[in-house]
């Protein structure tokens, strides 16, 4: 790489020259922000404009550009140039727009618009240009693990894109759950009634494809690498083994029946009350005849079915969600009855589930075929005159009732088969260190009684998918259904969250996409979104580590391994580029190429700093790039205004926020600093998962730096803001404002 | 415009809400070409106009933000607004689609200055709030939209407004000579995802949504609680401004009904108990919510959301399909019915009645090749016999936003699957 060389190019557009010096400006740039080429231009982001950009790059040698104008956010198509780094200063949305128009304040103004200017030569300075470490090829070859229709479809899914797939199944043969159903509800046209499963079609295609390779009586002993290298050790029953790289992972693990026996009140124990699975199996066994009942062989002619067994519920034991396909499950079951046996089919429900036109027309096609619908909260289920009687409350009548029947079946939940929840080690870890014994007690019962490991992941942060919630492995964002906190490892199907059979057809669609898109990222060195397609990548300086481990643990997403020495190991595959690692490090010797504690650190130095008796206090916003950031240009946009003091930097994620820059904001003479991250806790915002919540943890701490250097705490404050927080933040930085005029000015400034 | 290059291994992508884009970035990101078609002014659809997402109450702006950010970043997306499909022709892995180009009066120069914006003086109907404030008439949708240009309203263009708009511009970006163009495309696959629009709530005559001001629709009710949107954030009754202390909420108002749109809808139980929880929110216990309702679908594991609601005192449920509105005493409306629990007649009085109303699919008749199969909904089915035109989010089937990204990224590698068997062919 040739040496640096800056191009500053200050727009005078968006009203920026008729209310800024923009000769001013430009002088700035070479004064201050030594850049060696400096271009005004009145429209910049024209074609006349980017062409002056262009013709500095192809031209002059420039390879660092500073635009001087709009937002990061604005003009992207504009001011998008091949290898080379580009920053901006935001003097559209981040001054001119939040400042009133008035002669009084121009002065301020200006010094805003010049700080900036300052501080994006600054950053330029230190920012290289990303590449991509080249550590991964591209491997167009999937592990799928689980054999049922979830695995089954991504593995069908992945061959017809030409992807080769290894498809593990623990048992002896395909088909999972549904395999084990006589038939299955319709994924389109509901009237239709119940279809046939597909299973034995799906296993005709598997063992016909020649891009699908099946284990089956095979589980899978060890994953270790990243996406795109995954090396994955898959042991089979009788003890062998096999090794294979892959380039990503579908887990399709499927779920575990919730154990009936535990409903004893429901007539659980007795041979005629069976579970979903159970009913199956006798539809199975009549093959189209006239189903039998399990204790005496005689053909059922009345049938309840009762709802939400153990499910819905807060009784301890029970699962408290709904499991999302067994409304439309008994729907079907009791539609065989009708046209089998001509038998009494009542579904004893308190709410009807059948969402979507599909799921509305089966139950449509219920009543026509004569199933009977029932609101009622069954009570108890026993025997009684040779068959079963059930209890309930008919909540239509409003009087408690019972029913007789030859059957019962309980619609019970879904429970997610998933691997040990992988933070229990580490949480042992820190309860260890903490000395808190009942905790280690707890966790250590925990850690007994968890499953067993699915993936075995060689991963520093555990060998398992991180659980949601009630044990399943789902995204916790709505519009990122395939977010996963294990880069190139996506659950799919009921493993993830309860769901049927179609859904988990589409869901193990989706996630395979997912998984081939890993494959093909981890290719080119690309993260994936949020930051799509950033080809930096952590590194470190091995002679300054001081193997603290704080890097590995705080990791959202357990990108970091450590070698026998304790170093860190960087995955880049895995790694999302938040910076967390960057921020937790204590001795400041993690970097990307373009993003550094010098970028930031810089930034806030080259701010010019007035003095103490001046009546300019100066604050310093370290503001989430994917929330805080959109907010403040919402905000500009809207008209809001806030105090000419206020100097923003944009992180990756509060997460990325090392302490270093608080200290040094305050020790050259800062007299506030404000920190913008997102939602942190159980119901987390943060796109990076923890990045904010780790934030805030660290700036609690900071406390004890104030207080060496004798400052007011109300200095250093951390907040929670959404995108939508439009009107609150420019209210946080004008409280900010506040403040400092009640405290006083810091007595740091040299 | 500058040329819009398109071959047989390019994914066309019909429409630019949640679904729309999420199908259009997977399939990017997989190194795929993508045309992503809008119809409107900016990209966003349906849930740039929500205030929160149920489950987590969160902002819908907040994954928006992402999904602009992967499509500024992404050279593999070729965005077209103001477009739309007008008809496609061909089969699998090599069709022809016609797309009209609505003119926006204002081209790529446009810096979003608001200078034009400034200048105007004629206001119409706000779209992006149901018509329920103004807009002026050269104006950017809303505050994410994207692109972040100014339209001009047609209606504007041939007025004084159009000039007034233009002499304002300093760079040439108005240009009201603009005209409707039209293109035709080559492409492989196609992911259609024009999504939903509310099913129109003057239909259900019984409720009077077209008689009484203080019957307004979900999707209504969603923009008040908008800081910027009509009410400045606030919960109030059309009728008077006033705060109501009495809201019902109906369901399946238009949905799982023969007479309206025979399929649930999905989604209307969730968003009735989300709003809910607004209006816990900001009325405290000086509301109360009344949720009538058939069955309460808050399905899987979200089901948690439904026990919460139901835990608050200021919260009640009737299961009943409403019979009918008629007028009540101060803009208040009694609701008549049976409650079938108990099978109780009853005669309630509510002084904001918010209707569930479910969504109605957008699929357009006349525009895919024949043997093209849409069900009796208006859904796209996944079949055999449309070839690689695939339905995607709700134009598949009622779903939520989290399953239409989940089906919008599985028809994306559907179309992928298609394009990728071209390539393998060409070679």
């Amino acid at each position: 790489m040739s040496e640096k060389k800056i191009g500053a190019y200050v727009c005078s557009g968006c009203g920026i020259g008729d209310r800024l010096d923009v000769n001013q400006l430009v002088n700035t740039a070479k004064r201050d922000g030594k850049a060696n080429e400096v271009k005004d231009h009145p429209f910049l982001c024209s074609a006349e404009g980017v062409k002056l950009i262009q013709d500095d790059i192809d031209n002059n040698g420039v390879n660092r550009v500073v635009i001087v104008g709009c937002s990061r956010r604005a003009k992207t198509e504009a001011f998008s140039f091949e290898n080379v780094a580009i920053t901006r200063a935001n003097i559209r949305e981040g001054v001119l727009w939040v400042r009133p128009d008035a002669p009084e304040h121009a002065e301020t103004t200006q010094e805003m618009a010049d700080d900036y200017v300052r501080m994006a030569c600054a950053e330029i300075k230190y920012m290289g240009i990303p590449s991509g470490s080249g550590e991964q090829d591209l491997t167009r070859h999937l592990l799928v693990v689980g054999g049922g229709i979830s695995g089954m479809t991504a593995a069908i899914e992945a061959s017809k894109t030409g992807y080769k797939v290894e498809l593990v199944e623990k048992s002896g043969e395909l088909g999972g759950m549904v395999g084990k159903m006589y038939k299955r509800v319709p994924t389109k046209n509901g009237l239709q009634g119940p279809v046939d499963t597909g299973i034995a079609a799906m296993v005709a295609a598997i063992e016909a494809d020649a891009n699908i390779t099946v284990h089956l009586n095979s589980t899978v002993s060890k994953t270790e690498g990243a996406p795109g290298r995954f090396d994955v050790e898959i042991a089979t029953e009788s003890g062998s083994t096999n090794n294979v790289r892959v380039g990503a992972i579908v887990q399709a693990t499927g779920f575990k029946p919730y154990d009936m026996s535990q409903l004893p009140e429901l007539g659980a124990g007795n041979a005629d009350v069976v579970d979903q699975m159970g009913f199956e199996a006798l539809a199975k066994a009549a093959a189209g005849g006239a189903i039998k009942r399990p204790s005496d062989g005689k053909e059922v002619k009345s049938v309840a079915f009762v709802q939400c067994a153990g499910q819905r519920s807060d009784k301890p034991g029970h699962l408290n969600y709904c499991s999302g396909h067994c409304c439309t499950t008994s729907i079907k079951q009791a539609m065989y009855l009708r046209e089998q046996n001509d038998a009494t089919a009542v579904v004893l429900f308190d709410d009807l589930r059948t969402p979507g036109a599909t799921g509305e027309d089966f139950y449509r096609c219920g009543q026509e075929k004569g199933v009977t619908f029932s609101k009622g909260q069954v009570s108890g289920v026993a025997a009684a005159n040779g068959g079963l009687e059930v209890k309930f409350k008919d909540l239509i009548l409003n009087e408690e009732t019972a029913m007789e029947a030859d059957l019962v079946v309980l619609a019970t939940g879904m429970v997610a088969n998933s691997g040990p929840n992988p933070y229990l080690a580490l949480d042992l870890e820190a309860a260890k260190a903490a000395e808190d014994t009942a905790q280690v007690a707890v966790l250590e019962k925990q850690i007994e009684v968890a499953p067993p490991s699915i993936l075995n992941l060689q991963y520093r942060q555990g060998t398992d998918l991180p659980h949601l919630k009630h044990g399943f492995n789902d995204s916790h964002f709505i519009c990122f259904p395939y977010e996963t906190r294990r880069t190139g490892i996506y659950a799919a199907g009921p493993v993830r969250r309860p769901m049927d059979a179609h859904q988990a057809v589409e869901d193990a669609t989706g996630a395979t996409l997912k998984a081939i898109q890993a494959c093909e990222n981890a290719a080119l060195g690309r993260a994936a979104h949020p930051r799509s397609g950033d080809l930096s990548y952590p590194s470190f300086r091995k002679e300054g580590c001081t193997q603290c481990k704080r890097c590995t643990v705080e990791c959202p997403f357990g990108a970091i391994n450590e070698d026998e020495k304790g170093y860190p190991q960087y995955n880049e595959g895995r790694c999302r580029r938040c910076g967390t690692c960057m921020g937790a490090c204590p001795v400041r010797v993690i970097s990307f190429e373009n993003y550094s504690v010098e970028t930031v650190g810089q930034q806030l130095k080259a701010v010019d700093m007035p003095d103490e008796f001046s009546e300019k206090p100066r604050i310093l916003v370290l503001a989430c790039e994917n929330d805080a950031y959109p907010a403040l240009d919402m905000a500009a946009a809207k008209g809001n205004t806030y105090n000419p003091w206020t100097r923003i930097i944009p992180v990756r994620c509060l997460g990325s926020t090392n302490t270093i820059w608080i200290t040094d904001a305050l020790n050259s003479g800062y007299d506030g600093v404000i920190l913008l991250g997102c939602q942190k806790g159980d119901n987390y915002q943060c796109h990076f998962v923890k990045g904010s919540e780790i934030a805030h943890i660290r700036m609690s701490k900071i406390d004890d730096t104030l207080k060496s250097l004798n400052l007011e705490q109300e200095r250093v404050q951390t907040y929670e803001v959404s995108i939508a927080d439009i009107d609150r933040i420019p209210q946080i930085l004008d409280d900010m404002a506040s403040t400092i005029e009640k405290i006083g000015m810091s007595p740091f400034k040299f | 415009m500058s040329e819009v290059i398109a071959t047989n291994q390019t994914i066309l992508v019909a429409g630019g809400g949640i679904s729309g884009l999420t199908a259009a970035l997977e399939a990017a990101e997989c190194g795929k070409q993508v045309i992503l078609v809008e119809k409107g002014p900016t990209v966003g659809g349906r849930v740039g106009q929500l205030y929160k997402y149920f489950p987590k109450l969160c902002f819908p702006t907040c994954g928006l933000e992402i999904q602009l950010r992967r499509l500024k970043a992404n050279k593999n997306v070729r965005l077209l607004t103001m477009a739309e499909v007008t008809g496609i022709s061909g089969e699998a892995g090599n069709y022809t689609a016609s797309i009209k180009l609505s003119p926006r009066y204002i081209n790529e120069n446009c810096t979003a200055c608001g200078e034009c914006g400034k200048a105007v003086e004629g206001e119409y109907d706000d779209e992006h709030n149901y018509g329920m404030k103004k807009r002026k008439a050269a104006y950017i949708p809303y505050n994410l939209a994207y692109p972040q240009r100014y339209v001009l309203d047609p209606r504007a263009v041939g007025t004084d407004d159009g000039e007034r708009a233009k002499a304002a511009c300093k760079y040439n970006a108005v240009d009201l000579d603009m005209q409707e163009e039209t293109l035709e495309l080559n492409v492989g696959a196609v992911v259609w995802a024009t999504g939903w629009k509310p099913y129109p709530a003057a239909k259900i005559q019984p409720y009077g949504y077209d008689r009484y001001d203080n019957v307004i629709t979900n999707v209504e009710f969603e923009r008040m609680l908008d800081p910027f949107g009509p009410t400045g954030g606030k919960i109030v009754r059309p009728s008077d401004g006033v705060a109501p202390k009495n809201i019902a909420f109906i369901q399946c108002a238009g949905s799982r009904d023969r007479n309206h749109l025979k399929h649930c809808s999905r989604i209307c139980c969730m968003a009735s108990l989300k709003q809910t929880t607004y209006v816990a929110e900001q009325l405290g216990d000086a509301c109360k919510s009344t949720v009538y309702y058939i069955d309460i679908r808050a399905i899987d594991r979200i089901d948690d959301f439904y026990q919460k609601v139901q835990k608050d005192p200021n919260v009640s449920f009737v299961k009943s399909k409403v019979a009918n509105i008629v007028s009540g005493s101060n803009g208040n409306v009694v609701l008549n019915g049976v409650d079938t629990e108990g099978y109780n007649r009853y005669a309630n009085d509510h002084d904001l009645v918010v209707l569930a109303t479910g969504m109605e699919s957008t699929v357009p008749q006349g525009v895919f090749p024949e043997g093209t199969v849409i069900n009796e909904h208006g859904f796209i089915d996944l079949e055999e016999s449309n070839g690689a035109i695939f339905g995607a989010g709700c134009s598949s089937d009622a779903l939520d936003v989290n399953r239409a990204a989940q089906n919008a990224t599985a028809a994306a590698l559907r179309a992928i699957q298609v394009v990728t068997k071209v390539a393998a062919q060409e070679g």
